[in-house]
């Protein structure tokens, strides 16, 4: 048989499973069409960069990976499970998508560390002292475990970033979520949280990050994505999506972004 | 025969004090209990909930504090129901209270940024972890002052059930005045101690208010 003459036949069988799978997608906001036709799959350890102006339907793409946006057509698989299928679906694949958000959005009542321990505790049942070394863990891996007792208004806005990661990773997720973690930061901050997603990319994490930063891009990304309008306009591997953008559109964000 | 009002009288109206102060409690706890349910149904994803909670709020809110307490009173009679004043009263404040406290803490829970409940359901956190643990405590510290700002409200409200029949402060003011028929210093003392009752927690919602303002600030 020929088949026997492929070694890596099982590995690329258990490959084959993307980490995300989008099918037809259609996304509307009232009559606002906001996602036209997606289609996308998401290889494991896949990393991916989406850009486009403001008001491309970025953010509303990767809301819903984890449903926090529903769509009214097409299908959304997740690591085998397809979301739009059911709402015990979507509980069990949020614990497995970690999601960083612009603002931060960590729990302003709780310290760092709490912020960490809710979900694995509530959301897994990880006992209190597993729950505590998973986030002490975490927040060492963030170069912030010095924080854990303050509060996030405490912390910068870099630090409370690196919080919100840990916080997502304290979960293991299978894939993490960025919608412009580095946009409500200041200048000098950016980088720190920068460094720390390039950290976990190394690592192997599958993430899809929505941002501007065009040297992380060509740092670290597998694929660049360009939006416009709610649609798919271009992708490319980084190199050849910079030097050579094949649509009107890509080349002229990417000159007003460069700008 | 009119009396002379002296210091039995004036014991007769400081001791209906403790009625006055039992109606606002059960009221009180009650419509916590209540408050929370309808809080919590206004803020519902299942329409229905929403709209049922929504249509209690609006009669209450639209309706006299003292017609609900005579539909209470009255209209359970009429029904057969054979009630006496405090129950009744206990019940229509309860409810009164319900409907206020319910759309006061559905503004709190509101006020919470939805970024709070983003980042809960990102994380896996069912409904029950996402309320408790996340939204309603960032909710409890903006409802601490209208909070206690109804309840002196509520306080001052009790008085109506005075006109059902119930003893309490204000009803124990009308039967000293009618008996001394001194109603200048009867219903002085008798504001008077609602004054005492209803001052310190307005002075107590704006220490808490500034307190949890420093916290928040932190
Ligand atoms: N909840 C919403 N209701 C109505 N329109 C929305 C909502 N969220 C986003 N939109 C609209 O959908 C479009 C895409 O939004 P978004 O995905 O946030 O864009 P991006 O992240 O690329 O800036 C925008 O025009 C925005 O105004
Ligand atoms: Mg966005």
């Amino acid at each position: 048989m020929t088949t026997t003459s492929d070694p890596g036949g099982r590995g690329d069988l258990k490959a084959g499973v993307p980490a995300v799978t989008m099918k037809d997608v259609d996304k509307w906001y009232g009559s606002f069409h906001a996602l036209k036709d997606i289609d996308l799959t998401v290889a494991r350890g896949e990393k991916i960069v989406v850009c486009g102006p403001s008001g491309s339907g970025k953010s509303t793409l990767i809301r819903c990976i984890n449903q926090l946006e529903t769509v009214e057509k097409g299908t959304i698989t997740v690591e085998g499970i397809e979301l739009t299928a059911g709402p015990k679906n979507v509980e069990k694949i949020r614990r497995d998508v970690g999601m960083v958000f612009q603002q931060f959005n960590l729990f302003p009542h709780m310290t760092v560390l709490q912020n960490c321990m809710l979900a694995p505790m509530k959301v897994r049942g990880t006992t209190k002292a597993d729950a505590d070394a998973t986030a002490r863990k975490y927040l060492e891996r963030v170069r912030i475990p010095e924080q854990a007792d303050k509060y996030p208004a405490q912390l910068s806005g870099g630090q409370q970033q690196r919080v919100a990661i840990a916080r997502a990773l304290c979960m293991n997720p299978k894939l993490m979520l960025f919608d412009e973690p580095t946009s409500a930061l200041d200048p000098e901050m950016v980088n720190e949280v920068l460094d720390t997603m390039i950290d976990l990319a190394q690592e192997g994490m599958t993430m899809l990050v929505v941002t501007h930063e065009m040297g992380f891009a060509r740092k670290v990304a597998d694929r660049v994505i360009f939006m416009d309008r709610g649609e798919i306009v271009e992708v490319g591997e980084p190199e050849s999506f910079f030097s050579n953008p094949k649509h009107e559109r890509t080349r002229t964000f990417l000159g007003q972004i460069s700008h | 025969m009119i009396r002379q009002f002296g210091i039995t009288e004036f014991w007769f109206i400081v001791a209906a004090v403790q009625w006055t102060l039992a109606l606002s409690a059960v009221a009180f706890a009650g419509g916590a209990v209540g408050g929370m349910a309808i809080a919590l149904a206004r803020v519902s994803e299942i329409k229905p909930l929403r709209y049922s909670a929504l249509a209690i709020i609006r009669f209450f809110q639209g309706t006299p504090l003292l017609m609900q307490l005579f539909l209470a009173f009255f209209g359970l009679r009429i029904l057969g129901v054979e009630i006496n004043p405090w129950i009744a009263a206990a019940i229509a404040l309860t409810a009164h209270a319900s409907a206020f406290l319910g759309e006061i803490w559905r503004g709190c829970i509101e006020a919470v940024p939805k970024g709070q409940s983003e980042a809960s359901w990102a994380l896996g956190i069912g409904y029950y972890d996402r309320m408790v643990s996340v939204v309603l405590p960032q909710a409890a510290r903006i409802a601490v002052a209208p909070t206690v700002g109804f309840l002196v409200q509520l306080i001052k409200g009790t008085s109506l059930a005075s006109i059902i029949g119930f003893v309490e402060l204000t009803r124990a003011g009308q039967i000293i005045n009618n008996a001394t028929f001194s109603p200048f210093t009867v219903f002085g003392i008798v504001a008077a101690l609602y004054f005492i009752l209803c001052w310190p927690l307005s002075l107590l919602a704006t220490r808490m208010e500034r307190r949890f303002a420093v916290a928040t600030r932190r």
